[in-house]
């Protein structure tokens, strides 16, 4: 008979939060996971790694949108969006409070994402050549 | 010392390809920046959560004049033929992988198969580029 410690259980929820929090994941989500009932799952999930389940899964959420501030120009509301969350509001207080900034004025305060792109000379000369193909040089008499 | 930094895809529609790799596949996006002063240009690059130091670019085909029409139509049939080049991903999981993202909806051209290197599965994504997802083995594993 297969014989699994609720510590294994709660790794699984752990570790669903951390390879689907893009998804409209919650804490009921997770104890479903687990298999146990939401508060029983809370009060082991916070013994076993230290946080309630929905500090982690906020915190893993939160950490994604830091980088993607950093590091993409998407919008704020985008980034909400695409970390799992549903309410702009929300995320910028639950930011705001976590980071002590704003999500705005912590993108602000890293050097501009546009900085990442390798934009190489090769392409660079390519995408700012003139578009005009001739200077007249080659235009030739015309005949009478 | 040199380093592989990024490795490049074409695709034809960056925020498709975005979609797919980001929500399908269960890729990160790492850099997404629009330069206006190249026409819009689009850096968009992503990678495995976890692994910070390399990333494949979704490169948009360029438009003419930056790709003259007979470059961009010999690019697309080369994608259209599923030979434009590849990517190898590996994983601790293959099946669970193959599980979740064949229920989201990515086509598999092969599914997970013993090797002599290991499990082995092959997708495409939405352009015709060739992903090839790997199990390795401790034979296979560089030491």
């Amino acid at each position: 008979m297969r014989y699994e410690t609720t510590g294994r259980h709660l790794l699984r929820a752990r570790d669903l939060a951390d390879s689907r929090y893009t998804d409209p994941l919650t804490v009921d989500d997770l104890a479903a996971a687990a298999g146990l009932s939401r508060a029983h799952f809370s009060r082991e999930f916070r013994q076993a790694f230290g946080e309630s389940p929905h500090g982690y899964l906020l915190t893993r959420r939160l950490e994604r949108a830091a980088a993607m501030l950093r590091n993409t120009d998407q919008s704020v509301a985008e980034i909400c969006f695409s970390v799992g969350l549903r309410s702009v509001g929300s995320f910028t207080s639950s930011f705001t409070r976590t980071y002590g900034r704003s999500p705005t004025a912590y993108r602000a305060s890293f050097p501009p994402a546009i900085n990442l792109a390798l934009v190489p000379t090769c392409a660079l000369r390519a995408y700012t050549r003139p578009q005009r193909r001739t200077f007249g040089e080659d235009s030739a008499p015309t005949p009478d | 010392m040199m380093k592989i930094a990024s490795m490049q895809v074409w695709v034809t529609d960056q925020q498709h390809a975005l979609e797919f790799y980001t929500q399908k596949v269960g890729l990160e996006v790492r850099v997404d920046v629009t330069v206006p002063e190249l026409g819009n240009f689009r850096w968009l690059t992503v990678a495995p959560p976890g692994q910070e130091d390399v990333a494949i670019v979704l490169m948009l085909i360029p438009s003419p004049p930056i790709f003259e029409a007979e470059t961009i139509e010999h690019i697309k049939a080369t994608m259209e033929r599923g030979v434009s080049g590849g990517v190898f991903l590996t994983t601790e999981d293959i099946h669970a992988d193959f599980a979740r993202m064949k229920g989201a909806g990515v086509e598999f051209v092969e599914e997970p198969e013993e090797r002599p290197y290991g499990i082995d599965c092959g997708f495409r994504d939405p352009f015709g580029n060739h992903i090839r997802l790997s199990q390795l083995n401790d034979l296979a594993r560089p030491s």
